[in-house]
């Protein structure tokens, strides 16, 4: 699993690649913080993450309910039909803004 | 801050090159703690007890972890297993001791044994029993129970497939929870506040020698473990937060959640049953036996659990704990209650400690519990349940009653009265949330059927018709099954509307089966538990067909919301009259009967029945305090004009006088 972040229009978009699983899950939990801004505008891009299982669903709640402490705004892009409907079953869809892309996702936050 | 770790944190021996260490006893079950996950599970009889781990959907375990001997305090093995990936993790218990059936010991180390305890089963597959760890931690955000007083409810029976399975339910995930949470919207316009699910509990769809087929689930297997194939997401074992997601969704919507609970026997049949858990376990605990190790069947299905046993009934009451408190479930409806109130050679207890424990539990306090007060052997106490001032009751007595009386016979006037105020002959002290009302449910015909059918039709189940009631107090209206007769369908739409209307104004707790506001069909078939189709799945396409029956039942409905006096009150409240004010007829070829609701200001209520063929003109006593009648509902009249909108219902135009049709109730209300 590997992530990065770049800036993009006053918006930190990172980008999760490969699995999010139980196996992946502590890691890239500790790497999502570690690249978290204090505040501002961040987009999440899963266009490139083949997998979610409920640990990954988790480590999303959890960076979303960290976010929200602090003065963080976030929104999810790039979810695959599969994992939409899982979070969309699961309740885990409500509680994120999800956006079509980043761009548009820039377009959302900074409004 | 620095959290300090905890010592148990960290193994202490290695079990299989698994690094372990002794377990917790409690709780039961698998449950993840700091790096690990706790086993614990209990056998009085086991001589020794193995852990077998698997990782998912391989045939062969990964590692057998036996339970040393120090592992074990009391009858209660526990180790804590470190290091294991939860996601990928299937598990069970191997479990040996001795082979005395005679004595009531069927161990058999051979066999790999689901967790009694497990929040979740595979669910499908040919290892669909094997046990799995769920990570336990959603997020209900401010989710709390609607605490609706239990007089209040309107409660909807439904069948998870069965009421979005349908292709014509146009829902994203059919017969699912997720499929549910998309019918919210027409749960809140129909106006039932109130979802009774049928079972739910993890159970094998494939158990029924006759059709293959187990729709309904009264069998259970896993009773922690919501049924993954009611799961949009069971194959990704996100089958316990989509259940809660949809608890969440109801609760939102102001509608609470009961569950159709079966604890009077499991899934392991008889002697010639399959060994899936409690048999190999710990057969002589969790079974009733008779003295020479064969199975009592109070159940009608092969075995009865033991549930007055306190190991059992531990068993019982952490599981509604857990339902109740972590998946904030708002109570039960226990199948077959009856036999929770057996002691282990089936005898009646006079204190039935399970019913006792469940009726003063501290976590289920405020939770609705709903007995069927019967069993497959006879046993019969409605009216008669051990209650503890908190138990209410299926009220089988007032189905049969409704239903003699609408079908038109002799003699069940008088009765029909003491079942429309609560039946205070049963309950009288303990008040009209006591009785749960009903006509029809999912065992049985369905309304549709119950005025379409003199007989059964159960050849499809494969018995030979010879399943099923006989005793469906139904009646046609003149012709078998189905026809274009339009005089016959009038005569069905409006025996239909007649049964609703007495049970939406009768005191007690209504309960509606699913489909039934729609004229849902089983083609006649009255035990319908073998199917899993269009047979029984709920066909949207009837809300079209069959849209005045829908607004009758919405108004109805609305009509009980809307006056107090309909769901309870003092005795002296409800005042009798016949063809005359005044004059109720009870003698045994009355057809007619009148009840005057009055709870004091515009909540008074004037419900008018004919079984008659023949209509009548009655006189009508003056309305109080001033006001005038005004029609809300005829079921004589063609629609919309049988039901009025609560709060819009035109003046009677003749205030002294009511003309009730043929075979109707009517009802009228003050302004």
């Amino acid at each position: 699993m590997r992530l990065w972040k770049e800036p993009r229009g006053g918006v930190t978009v990172i980008s999760l690649d490969g699995r999010l699983d139980s196996e992946t899950a502590p890691q890239v939990q500790q790497d999502l913080q570690a690249l978290f801004p204090e505040d501002g505008l961040v987009v999440l891009d899963l266009s490139r993450t083949l997998y979610m299982s409920s640990a990954g669903l988790r480590v999303l709640l959890l960076i979303y309910r960290q976010a929200q402490h602090g003065t963080v705004r976030l929104a999810l892009t790039g979810l695959s039909p599969e994992v939409r409907a899982i979070m969309e079953a699961t309740g885990f869809l409500g509680f994120f803004t999800v956006v079509e892309s980043v761009e548009q996702g820039v377009e959302a936050l900074t409004v | 801050m620095t959290v300090l770790e905890p010592i148990d944190a960290y193994p202490t021996q290695r079990i299989a090159g698994y690094p372990v260490r002794a377990g917790r006893s409690l709780p039961f079950g698998a449950t993840r703690v700091p790096g690990g996950v706790n086993f614990s599970v209990f056998s009085n009889h086991a001589t020794s007890v193995t852990l077998v781990l698997y990782r998912e959907g391989e045939p062969e375990p990964m590692a057998e972890l036996p339970f040393p001997e120090s592992f074990r305090v009391g009858s209660v093995h526990a180790m804590t297993v470190f290091g294991l990936d939860v996601e990928r993790l299937e598990y069970g218990y191997r479990v040996d001791g001795p082979r005395r059936p005679w004595e009531g010991h069927r161990f058999d180390p051979d066999l790999v044994l689901s967790d009694p305890y497990a929040r979740m089963l595979t669910g499908h597959g040919p290892y669909r029993h094997r046990s799995r760890v769920t990570l336990d931690d959603f997020d209900w955000e401010d989710d709390r129970p609607p605490h609706l007083p239990h007089e209040d409810l309107v409660i909807y029976e439904l069948h998870v497939r069965g009421f979005t399975g349908h292709p014509s339910s146009g829902v994203a995930a059919p017969g699912t929870y997720a499929g549910l949470v998309e019918k919210i919207p027409y749960l809140r316009e129909l106006g039932v506040n109130c979802v009774e699910l049928m079972p739910v509990f993890e159970f094998d769809e494939t158990d029924n020698v006759f059709t293959g087929v187990n729709y309904w689930g009264y069998s259970p297997i896993g009773f922690f473990a919501p049924k993954a194939s009611y799961a949009a997401t069971g194959r990704d074992h996100m089958q316990v937060d989509e259940f809660k997601h949809l608890v969440k969704e109801l609760h939102r919507a102001g509608i609470e959640v009961l569950l159709d609970v079966v604890f009077n026997h499991t899934a392991e049949g008889d002697e010639r049953g399959p060994v899936i858990s409690f048999k190999g376990l710990d057969n002589a605990t969790y079974y009733m036996l008779t003295p020479d190790g064969h199975y009592y069947n109070f159940s009608g299905t092969g075995n009865t659990l033991n549930c007055n046993h306190p190991v059992v009934r531990g068993f019982v009451l952490d599981c509604l704990r857990y339902w109740a408190a972590e998946c904030h479930v708002d109570g039960f409806r226990f199948d077959l209650a009856a036999i929770l109130g057996r002691g282990s050679g089936g005898e009646l207890l006079h204190n039935p400690p399970l019913l006792e424990s469940l009726a003063y539990d501290p976590i289920l306090r405020d939770r609705k519990l709903i007995a069927e007060a019967w069993d497959a052997a006879g046993l019969y106490q409605v009216g008669s349940f051990p209650h503890y001032s908190r138990w209410s009751e299926w009220n089988g007595r007032y189905r049969d009653t409704v239903r003699r009386y609408v079908k038109g016979d002799l003699g069940v006037t008088g009765e029909l009265a003491t079942r429309m105020v609560g039946s205070p002959d049963m309950y009288s002290r303990r008040g009209v949330a006591a009785t749960v009302n009903f006509v029809t449910s999912h065992d049985g015909f369905t309304l549709r059927d119950l005025v379409s059918y003199d007989h059964k039709h159960n050849e499809a189940n494969g018995e030979g018709n010879r399943d099923g009631d006989d005793a469906n107090n139904s009646w046609n209206c003149g012709h078998e099954g189905a026809t274009d007769d339009p005089a016959v369908l009038a005569l069905r739409a409006r025996q239909q509307r007649n049964a609703l209307l007495l049970l939406l104004a009768s005191r007690g707790v209504p309960m509606l089966l699913a489909g039934d506001e729609l004229g849902r069909t089983q083609l006649g078939n009255n035990n319908a538990y073998c199917h899993d189709g269009p047979l029984t799945w709920l066909d949207w396409g009837l809300r079209e067909e069959n849209a005045d029956l829908f607004r009758f039942t919405r108004r109805a409905i609305a009509f009980r919301r809307a006056h107090p006096v309909l769901r309870g009150g003092s005795p002296g409240s409800v005042h009798w009259h016949g063809v005359s004010a005044w004059s109720p007829d009870w003698s045994a070829h009355s057809r007619v009967l009148a009840a005057l609701f009055d709870g004091g200001g515009s909540d008074c209520v004037y419900v008018a029945a004919n079984s008659h063929w023949e209509s009548h003109t009655l006189e009508l006593p003056p309305a109080p305090r001033g006001q005038t009648w005004h029609l809300f509902a005829d079921t004589a009249a063609a629609p919309p004009m049988d039901a009025f909108e609560p709060g819009s219902e035109p003046p009677l135009a003749n205030q002294s006088q009511l003309s009730i049709g043929p075979r109707s109730v009517a009802i009228l209300v003050t302004h």
